[in-house]
């Protein structure tokens, strides 16, 4: 549906020479359009048009909880941290009193980034053209982040400038969780922990120490960021529960081994005799796109280290965490590799890491990562981590380069005239899914294969482009229809097997 | 011997020249893929570092511009082990982002010699890694290297290298090219 909208084509006495292009008003249902739940299917212009992903900048990620950065990169009053929400460049700051803002990195007079370091303490910004300057001294001014000097205040304004309305644009609605800081430009969305749900259980196993104690993680000094010539999406998928890719991506690193056990042994380190990727694991998926490549149930011990030193940090870690949740009655898996709807993907396991795909263009993202250690884990325990983190993940680690490679000629493959005539295929486990103790939750039926995943992903992700409004994005999340169909399929199923004979009453 | 000391006469030259050409021909070693020949010309305990540079205020450059090696996270922090680890791994076929395989040039320029303890000697250069990929794929890696070289009885050898790419975000999607 295109209707003509330009104000002036009826009445403007030009309209017939006019080369303008008229303004075509938006489907409102374009986005889901493009997302075929029943036949599972997605069309490419999802990764490659660049009107949807302007709808993606506009009514995606200004109404998403987007990570903004780690508490512990700011821990001091005055320390700041740059980074990115969507389309804007954001500053995470704390101020004197220790309270974390996040405010937009545009000085209100001309727009000029205030700031242009990754990170530093100050207690004031002062932007570069004009010298209009920022406050983080909630002594001086009503709010930190406030308008605080003014050159010619008198001369130019007569003094009249308010500068309470001046002030950097704070974002509305900051949450740290545990450390992990998030952030929402939209003051109706729905509250962080009703966004994240049941989701929450992965998020804790990322922020609590190995051990179990609460937040008790910070981060390492350094963020990874490289930029790939490929959509964001590819990069939230592939950590949202595609286990499928990693025997043929990963098969170089897998056959060097480079993880906990050394040579020859699994890329994660996993005990041989506790299952591994091959039995348990069974993706989780939630009705409000966020997805995990394992479940709370998935309950494998931390990897057997080469060094009986890291064995004996990491054995007693394990004990002490299965005795701390087994007296809350909760499950030891979920650790991931898992995304929170829509850029936020994160490890809580081998390796612990945290990234986010910056979107750029339809075609170019950003990607920065994070790695994360206890707090209190001794030296040579966290130089151990630093070492397998960096030959692991980012664009130098042995595991991660070949996904950037498969990213961007995908990208190169995909976004012809003729290949994006033709959907990607998202069919697997389609109607296999199975039911979750979790709220609005599924799992699929199969370790590695099941793209149940990908498919609620992309379903959240269209009612959200669409501009479906809070209240409809929360109503119709409120109950997850598979659910239903699962729980038909199971009847029919059983139904049959009494037809056929199979069972005997 | 402080960096300005550089008009030492023949003897430094004669080794400015010979450690020159080991670096020449140490790239070269990389450009051709010859890399476990590459391999032997590193000391066991050669180390490979190329921090994450960051974007900081003037005073601040010389202590804060980029990550500390050994204890922050770096694009490389590692030893000889692991370098062996990634040679293993291009041999494999089937790690795809060197499948198929790039087109690398190693330029080393502006050698110098910083310091002669010997049987070590530090040198201070300029880098410039060039790939083309597939087609149009094309990266720049340059910057600053400090290296550290020991004579042994059996030849040259690196014993520390030491990167600074002139690059905070990454522009090329990978490093899967030494350095």
């Amino acid at each position: 549906m295109t209707t003509n909208i330009c104000p002036s084509s009826e009445t403007c006495p030009t309209s017939e020479t006019c080369n303008t292009p008229t303004l075509q008003a938006v489907d409102p249902h374009r986005a889901r359009s493009l997302v075929d739940l029943e036949t599972g299917q997605i069309s490419r212009e999802v990764f490659f048009n660049q009107e949807i992903f302007d709808l993606e900048m506009k009514n995606l990620f200004p109404r998403s909880w987007l990570f903004v950065g780690h508490a512990t990169q700011i821990p001091n009053p005055g320390d700041y941290f740059s980074s990115w929400m969507g389309s804007d460049p954001v500053l995470l700051t704390r101020d004197v009193d220790g309270g974390v803002y996040v405010l937009l990195n545009s000085c209100r007079h001309r727009g000029m980034k205030v700031c242009r370091y990754d990170e530093g303490n100050t207690m004031q910004f002062t932007c570069p053209y004009h010298a209009w300057s920022y406050s983080m001294d909630g002594s001086l001014v009503n709010v930190p982040g406030d308008l605080f000097g003014v050159p010619h205040m008198k001369a130019a304004y007569s003094g009249k400038l308010e500068k309470q309305d001046w002030g950097l644009v704070r974002c509305p609605k900051v949450y740290n969780y545990k450390g992990l800081v998030f952030a929402n430009w939209d003051e109706n969305a729905e509250d962080f922990l009703d966004y994240v749900g049941d989701f929450h259980w992965w998020l804790d196993n990322l922020a609590d120490a190995f051990d179990g104690t609460p937040g008790d993680t910070e981060v390492f000094h350094g963020v990874l960021k490289w930029r790939i010539k490929s959509n964001w999406k590819f990069v939230s998928e592939n950590f949202l529960g595609d286990t499928y890719h990693g025997a043929s991506t990963h098969a170089s690193v897998e056959a060097i081994g480079i993880g906990p056990g050394g040579r020859g042994k699994r890329r994660h380190g996993e005990r041989q005799d506790q299952g591994g990727h091959s039995t348990g694991r069974m993706k989780t998926s939630f009705r409000n796109g966020h997805g995990a490549s394992d479940n709370l149930a998935y309950e494998i011990a931390y990897p057997e280290f080469v060094e009986p030193e890291m064995n004996e940090y990491f054995d007693q870690a394990w004990a002490t965490r299965k005795e701390r949740l087994d007296a809350e009655g909760r499950r030891l898996g979920g650790r991931g590799p898992a995304t929170m709807f829509p850029n936020m993907s994160f490890a809580a396991g081998f390796p612990r890491s945290i990234l986010v795909a910056h979107p750029i263009s339809p075609t170019e993202t950003e990607v920065w990562r994070w790695f994360l250690t206890d707090k209190k884990a001794p030296e040579h325990v966290r130089e151990w981590l630093r070492q397998y983190y960096m030959r692991y993940g980012g664009p130098a680690g042995m595991t991660e380069q070949d996904d950037m490679e498969n990213w961007d000629y995908a990208t190169q493959a995909s976004k012809g005239v003729v290949a994006q005539r033709y959907p990607y295929n998202y069919q697997q486990g389609l109607g296999t899914e199975q039911l979750s103790e979790l709220d609005r939750a599924v799992h699929s039926n199969h370790a590695i294969s099941g793209e149940v995943n990908a498919r609620a992903f992309y379903r959240r992700w269209s009612e959200f482009v669409d501009n479906l409004g809070w209240d409809e994005l929360i109503e119709i999340a409120k109950s997850d229809d598979r659910i239903e169909s699962i729980i038909r399929r199971q009847a029919e199923e059983a139904a049959a097997e009494v037809a056929a004979g199979k069972v005997n009453n | 011997m402080s960096s300005a000391d550089y008009s030492m006469g023949p003897d430094r030259w004669a080794l400015l020249q010979e450690v020159s050409e080991f670096l020449f021909t140490e790239a070269d070693l990389l450009d051709e893929r010859r890399y476990n020949e590459w391999l032997d010309l590193l000391a066991d305990d050669y180390q490979y570092s190329v921090p994450l540079r960051m974007n900081v205020e003037y005073a601040d450059a010389d202590t804060r511009g980029e990550t500390k090696a050994g204890s922050e996270v770096c694009w490389f922090d590692e030893p000889k082990s692991t370098v062996e680890l990634r040679v293993m791994q291009l041999a494999t076929g089937v790690h795809w982002a060197e499948e198929p395989v790039s087109r690398v040039s190693h330029l080393v320029t502006n050698v110098r010699i910083e310091e002669v303890s010997w049987p070590e000697v530090k040198l201070s250069s300029r880098f410039l890694v060039y790939r083309n990929r597939v087609a149009d794929e094309t990266d720049f890696f340059v910057g600053r290297r400090k290296d550290t070289l020991r004579k042994t009885d059996d030849g040259w050898k690196v014993v520390r290298r030491y990167l600074l790419l002139d690059q905070t975000v990454l522009l090329a999607k990978n490093l899967s090219v030494f350095l």
